[in-house]
């Protein structure tokens, strides 16, 4: 018989969403389980949820409170919330391709000092990295990616900066991240990618799902390039590997 | 068709309808209207289906010209001055502009968005089942961008319909209601106590992310990073400053600040009406409570409009003058041409 899993925590987000918070710390078990969660409600929709956003460890289920209430919602979540995680189901993975250092990465030269070791080395072990999409959030295709190796974890920049370019890849913390947007960060910036997340008129409009596999690959400032002028014309850029 | 050309306009005015949802799994935060009540009343008067893509107007003044054929709007949220070639015009009604007139409206009074909607909508192209824009996202119709003056809006000729008015129930001046949670247990009871206990104001600073407030700091128990969660509407996060924020319809769809507590759908609208420097109060109430208020705010919006009055062009500039707190000799009480509103250009200016 399978092990009963701790019940969930059942938050209230207000009046129409419930957060089912499976842990308090980043938690490769508990993002599973949220992964897990949301699969069955795409599944098996319960009647009066509108929509659910998964993060790292809890999943936010929004609902329509004229359809079904909270007690009656909670009860299913709860119940649902304890089933064991089936074997991973058949996820994509995918390679982003990435220009490292110089004006695509302006941390990168001092996470390698902070470090202890060049920028080179950096570079392979960012990308001897195979990560999972752990949620998407903030702005729109911003992908916050699990898995970074441990030598990498850094805390973030004592001052966030305002502006950081669009497509940039950067480490924060325990995670690193695919951000589509620029925008405001206060992650340590390793490179850029020509991959668009996030773009309009494009099919899909979204790239990466939640639960997705990301891995990073190198490439020269030209292809870099190359890859960013195709992107704007609508090409996905990022290739989709046999998984 | 006709057009509905923007004249003159303030920051903080847009294009919004109920908003674009199923996406914030992906980052893509809602938008749509900060007060639906004030967006379904409008739109109610337009004959218009409830959550229309209307324009939403920020504390300023702002100017519309019909072209090229006769335009039919109706105005509702904040009141304000209004007149259209000297004729006042009263908040909660609609009013034909013909080709070539000009609706001019002040500020804001009593609140700081107004929602100006158009019979038979505006033209444009939905993304996500949504007009509402999202500047960052690069999202809304027909400018992905807030609105400025010059921009034109393709509309429908006026259907020469009778002009109405809508009986909303009086304004509420009670304090703002809250549901605790998700991560109220991030704060100690003396600190709760001192957020629900404390009058707080919005600060200038606000906009359509997120409306910060001052009052009181409020700490943390175990410091002010959590790992990010998902956020809704209403979520009030607590910064490391202790200066709480409450989101509203632009809010990043994920964030890493413990949120105290979050404002009841039914007070949304009320909340986001509150203009800067006013003071105000949260109250705690139940869950079970928080969706019979809801139930009853959808039961409102359902019913508009049984609300629906026609108009008596007496009554009509009564209520203008009353609604435009014009006491003075200089006005005489029955002849509205004797009222004068500010120019468009004036009304751009602060007052």
């Amino acid at each position: 018989m399978a092990a009963t899993l701790a019940p969930p925590r059942l938050l209230l987000s207000g009046d129409s969403a419930i957060t089912v918070e499976f842990s308090r710390t980043i938690d490769d078990a508990a993002n599973q389980r949220v992964l897990a969660l949301d699969r069955t409600l795409a599944r098996e929709p319960v009647a009066g949820v509108t929509e659910t956003v998964p993060t790292y460890r809890s999943l936010l289920v929004h609902y329509d409170p004229l359809l079904i209430d909270f007690a009656a919602l909670s009860e299913k979540l709860a119940v649902l919330g304890q089933l064991p995680v089936p074997a991973s189901a058949k996820t994509r993975r995918w390679r982003i391709p990435v220009v490292y250092g110089g004006e695509y990465g302006i941390d990168l030269e001092d996470v390698a000092k902070t470090l202890n070791t060049t920028p080179d080395d950096i570079v392979a072990r960012h990308v001897a990295g195979d990560y999972r999409v752990a949620m998407i959030g903030f702005t729109p295709g911003w992908s916050y990616l699990s898995g970074l190796q441990r030598s990498l974890h850094l805390p973030r920049r004592h001052n966030p900066r305002l502006l950081t370019p669009a497509g940039t890849i950067s480490i924060g913390g325990v995670q690193t991240g695919v951000q589509c947007l620029a925008g405001p960060s206060g992650w340590h910036l390793l490179g850029q990618t020509a991959v668009r997340t996030y773009q309009l008129h494009r099919d899909p409009i979204f790239l990466l799902e939640p639960g997705d596999r990301v891995t990073f690959s190198a490439v020269d400032a030209k292809t870099f390039a190359e890859q960013d002028r195709a992107a704007e014309r609508g090409e996905i850029v990022a290739e989709l590997m046999a998984s | 068709m006709s057009k509905l050309v923007i004249s003159a306009i303030g920051p903080s005015s847009s294009v919004q309808d109920g908003g674009r949802f199923g996406a914030q799994r992906y980052g893509l935060t809602p938008s749509g209207a900060m007060d639906r009540l004030g967006l379904a009343a409008a739109n109610c008067l337009a004959g218009n289906a409830p959550f229309t893509a209307a324009i939403e107007i920020g504390p300023f003044g702002a100017a519309f010209t019909a072209r090229e054929g006769a335009v039919r709007v109706a105005l509702a949220g904040a009141s304000r001055n209004a007149d259209v070639a000297g004729r006042a015009v009263a908040s909660d009604t609609s009013v034909t502009l013909a080709d070539g007139e000009t609706l001019k409206l002040g500020f804001a009074r009593g609140g700081s968005f107004s929602y100006l909607a158009i019979e038979g909508g505006i033209a444009g192209e939905p993304m996500f089942g949504s007009m509402a824009v999202n500047a960052r996202a690069g999202l809304g119709s027909p400018y992905p961008r807030p609105l400025q003056a010059g921009d034109e809006l393709q509309v429908a000729a006026a259907s020469g319909a009778a002009e109405r008015r809508i009986d909303l129930p009086p304004p509420v001046q009670a304090p703002i209601r809250v549901v605790m949670g998700p991560q109220d247990d991030e704060f100690a009871d003396d600190q709760k106590n001192l957020f629900l206990d404390s009058e707080w104001k919005i600060s200038a600073t606000s906009d359509r992310m997120g409306y910060r407030l001052e009052g009181p700091v409020i700490k943390h128990l175990h410091g002010h990073n959590i790992v990010s969660d998902g956020t809704v509407n209403g979520s009030i996060q607590v910064p490391g400053n202790g200066a709480p924020i409450v989101l509203v319809p632009d809010r990043g769809t994920s964030g890493g600040y413990p949120k105290i507590a979050t404002v009841i759908s039914a007070d949304l609208g009320r909340f986001a009406q509150i203009s800067a420097g006013t003071g105000f109060r949260f109250r705690a109430i139940g869950i079970a409570e928080a969706q019979a208020e809801l139930r009853k705010f959808a039961g409102l919006l359902r019913t508009l409009p049984d609300r629906l009055r026609p108009i008596d062009n007496f009554d009509l500039n009564i209520e203008a003058l009353r609604e435009a707190n014009v006491a003075g000799a200089a006005v005489n009480a029955v002849d509205a041409g004797t009222w004068q509103v500010a120019s468009a250009a004036d009304a751009l200016t602060q007052d």
